[in-house]
């Protein structure tokens, strides 16, 4: 349409402008948790995330000089490094409040009796004096560091590989994992058969099972929780996996038939009647011509039913009852971690994002099938 | 036993006690009950017609109406009986008490405001992305970008926007991008946007509109790609200017999606839990009914009252429910 007369360049420039906004609206909260879960946690609480992806000026806190005194010809001398453990660099220092910027990284102070002091751009000093400082107080020094952007893989690795602290997660993955992949694959393999059934076989009643299929679609989860735990428990499967996979099969139902009579209905009467009259089976016309034909659809659901499983909280919070921690998903444990852990973002941020990974990573591959899937599902 | 692997022996057994369900019932018609040979060939092929649907359609029938029929039927029974009573019938007494408790209408109110709300502000923002993208080059990766948030868990987008309306005291360095604007353009003290009555129910909404706008502008940037060329070029010959086009030939085309799109998005609001649960848990005014829901049923064990609270949410369902199954069955036809 973009040849069309009448269309004006000059809004184009406008509508550039504002999808560029709106991505970066999108995109932005996501990117502030991701760039925070490389951050230490020091890093995370000095400054924003924003401006870690730039180097930046910041201010420190005066360090009082201290060494050992070492004689050098007339003068008594001490040497050291401002910032032992990290490695800084020093864009100005002072040693007064009131200027904290006097100096150029080696430049040398004069101070009171003859003494002097100089620091250097990597923050090693070298204080002199004429006679001996023993016992005397040292000065202080401001320093203004410039940081460059640093970003660390520890959060990662403290969270899943640490043996201390967050086993928890690892656990929590694999958890999360083994609750939803049968709960994946069951539910559309039960759901496939009644699809077809419903697409393509002639019985009484089909119209309404059609109908009771839609009028489920909308049934909240909430009405579920109390009379299934309660059947769960009274069939003592209430406190393990088999009763959230049940449970995820049976809320993940009523789209699956949905969807897949949708595409199964839209499939060509002629290839299976041509089927039916060579003499195949019906069971054998579902799983050669079927099944494979509604490859797009079967996969559409898939990404649904995982992401759904992969990402929900109130199933596994109230089907996966546990006391030991064994088998909590990793959903439920960032909740605990918001509990206890509120204000530790670079924990949070990192379980948050170890938790996304997998679910993001299918979403960028298999998005034309979720769209495809989304598409079928709501206008007809 | 390593979860692992439990969950890879689940796997290979329960998909192998369905597909050998599925073959192992085909088969016994076929071979042993109804063989389609023999002098009652005929016969035995319309009795094997007649059972086969049934058996395609058993499990999952079955799972449907355990796993989701039952439970309407016990949460409404469930909600006129009383668990400190052991379980006694007390008619009505459980909706009675509900609606004098002070929470349940402050729930009620919030969920107002999510209904109004949500769905809206999704479908605007969805139409103006669909709207926006449907004609620039990169388009497809803006899409692609403002649908993300559809494969973020809502505990996890619920950390992202903690993150964002963090707030810190006023001297130190704010590391919520909300509070460290709002220092900037207004220069007062950093707020804790989470608790401020009212408001607050906003901030929790932003992160529902954020996840859902995908959807909305998935749906509807395919809607906009069905309006017919036609029309507009038509439009565009008589000297309508973008917005006239916009708003005047492609809004009213695709009003049929619209609503399709905001039901869906006021269904998924009515069951909302997550957020308010991971953000707020109902504090500060934030309340849903979803939530308190959950409350009544797992903090205060009080299965009448919390299942009275479910069959609210039913109720508000209920009318989707009816317009779904009416539409459905006319395109049966």
């Amino acid at each position: 349409m973009d040849n069309i007369a009448g269309s004006k360049s000059s809004l184009t420039w406008a509508v550039h402008i504002s999808v560029a906004a709106l991505v970066l609206l999108w995109v932005f909260p996501t990117l502030g948790l991701l760039v925070s879960s490389f951050r230490t946690a020091d890093q995370i609480y000095s400054s924003g995330w924003w401006a870690s992806l730039f180097t930046q000026e910041s201010q420190n806190p005066a360090i009082r000089l201290e060494g050992d005194e070492v004689q050098d010809g007339l003068f008594y001398v001490i040497e050291g490094d401002l910032f032992p453990t990290t490695d800084a660099t020093i864009s100005a220092w002072g040693t007064s409040s009131r200027d904290p910027e006097a100096f150029a990284p080696g430049d040398v102070a004069e101070l009171k009796d003859g003494w002097t002091v100089t620091v250097d751009v990597a923050g090693d000093f070298r204080l002199t004096s004429p006679t001996s400082m023993e016992g005397e107080r040292l000065p202080r020094v401001f320093t203004t560091a410039e940081t460059p952007p640093e970003f660390t893989l520890d959060n990662y690795d403290e969270m899943l590989f640490s043996p201390s602290t967050s086993q928890n997660m690892a656990k929590a993955f694999f958890n999360t994992l083994t609750v939803t992949i049968p709960a994946t694959i069951i539910p559309i393999l039960i759901a496939a058969f009644a699809a077809y059934a419903l697409a393509w076989m002639d019985f009484p009643g089909r119209a309404l099972l059609v109908a009771f299929v839609v009028a489920l679609l909308v049934v909240p989860l909430q009405l579920a929780l109390i009379p299934l735990l309660k059947l769960h428990l009274s069939l003592g499967i209430g406190k393990g996996y088999l009763g959230v996979w049940l449970a995820h099969t049976g809320f993940g139902m009523p789209l699956a038939i949905y969807l897949l009579r949708n595409y199964m209905v839209g499939l060509p009467r002629d290839i299976i009647e041509n089927a039916r009259v060579d003499g195949a089976t019906e069971f054998q016309i579902f799983t050669k011509i079927i099944l494979p034909l509604s490859f797009p659809a079967l996969a559409s659901f898939a990404i649904f039913q995982f992401l759904w499983t992969w990402n929900d909280l109130l199933v596994g919070l109230v089907f996966l009852i546990d006391s030991t921690g064994d088998t909590t998903i990793m959903t439920r444990q960032i909740i605990e971690l918001l509990g206890t852990r509120g204000g530790n973002w670079e924990i949070l941020a990192t379980a948050a994002f170890v938790s996304i990974a997998v679910p993001l990573g299918v979403f960028f591959a298999m998005q034309k099938y979720l769209v495809r899937g989304l598409l079928a599902g709501s206008v007809k | 036993m390593h979860p692992a692997l439990q969950g890879l022996m689940t796997i290979v057994v329960g998909v192998g006690a369905c597909v050998s369900y599925f073959y192992a019932s085909n088969l016994f018609i076929d071979k042993v009950l109804f063989p389609p040979r023999g002098p009652n060939a005929g016969r035995n092929i319309n009795r094997a017609n007649l059972i086969r649907p049934w058996l395609f359609l058993f499990p999952a029938m079955f799972v449907l109406s355990v796993y989701l029929a039952y439970p309407v039927f016990e949460t409404l029974r469930l909600s006129l009986t009383d668990r400190a009573q052991d379980g006694a019938f007390v008619g009505l007494d459980n909706y009675r008490q509900l609606v004098s408790e002070a929470k349940f209408w402050e729930a009620i109110r919030n969920n107002l405001l999510w209904l109004i709300v949500v769905p809206a502000m999704s479908t605007i923002f969805g139409l103006i992305v669909a709207q926006l993208t449907d004609r620039i080059k990169w388009g497809n990766i803006a899409k692609s970008i403002i649908f993300m948030p559809m494969a973020i868990s809502f505990v996890g987008a619920s950390v992202i926007w903690k993150l964002v309306y963090d707030a810190r005291p006023p001297e130190a360095e704010q590391i919520g991008v909300l509070n460290a604007v709002y220092m900037y353009v207004t220069g007062n003290d950093p707020q804790q946007w989470l608790t401020i009555p009212l408001w607050n129910n906003f901030f929790l909404m932003a992160v529902l509109i954020w996840i859902q706008t995908g959807f909305a502008m998935v749906i509807l940037s395919a809607a906009l790609r069905g309006i017919p060329e036609e029309t507009i070029e038509a439009a565009i010959i008589d000297g309508a200017g973008p917005f006239q086009i916009f708003f005047k030939i492609k809004i009213p085309q695709m009003m049929g999606t619209i609503m399709v799109v905001w039901t869906t998005i006021t269904i998924t609001v009515l069951k909302v839990f997550d957020i308010v649960y991971a953000m707020t848990n109902g504090q500060w005014e934030t309340q849903v009914l979803a939530n308190y829901m959950y409350d009544k049923l797992f903090r205060a064990s009080d299965w009448g009252v919390g299942s009275a609270a479910a069959m609210v949410i039913m109720l508000l369902v209920t009318p989707i429910l009816v317009w779904n199954v009416v539409n459905a069955r006319r395109e049966m036809r």
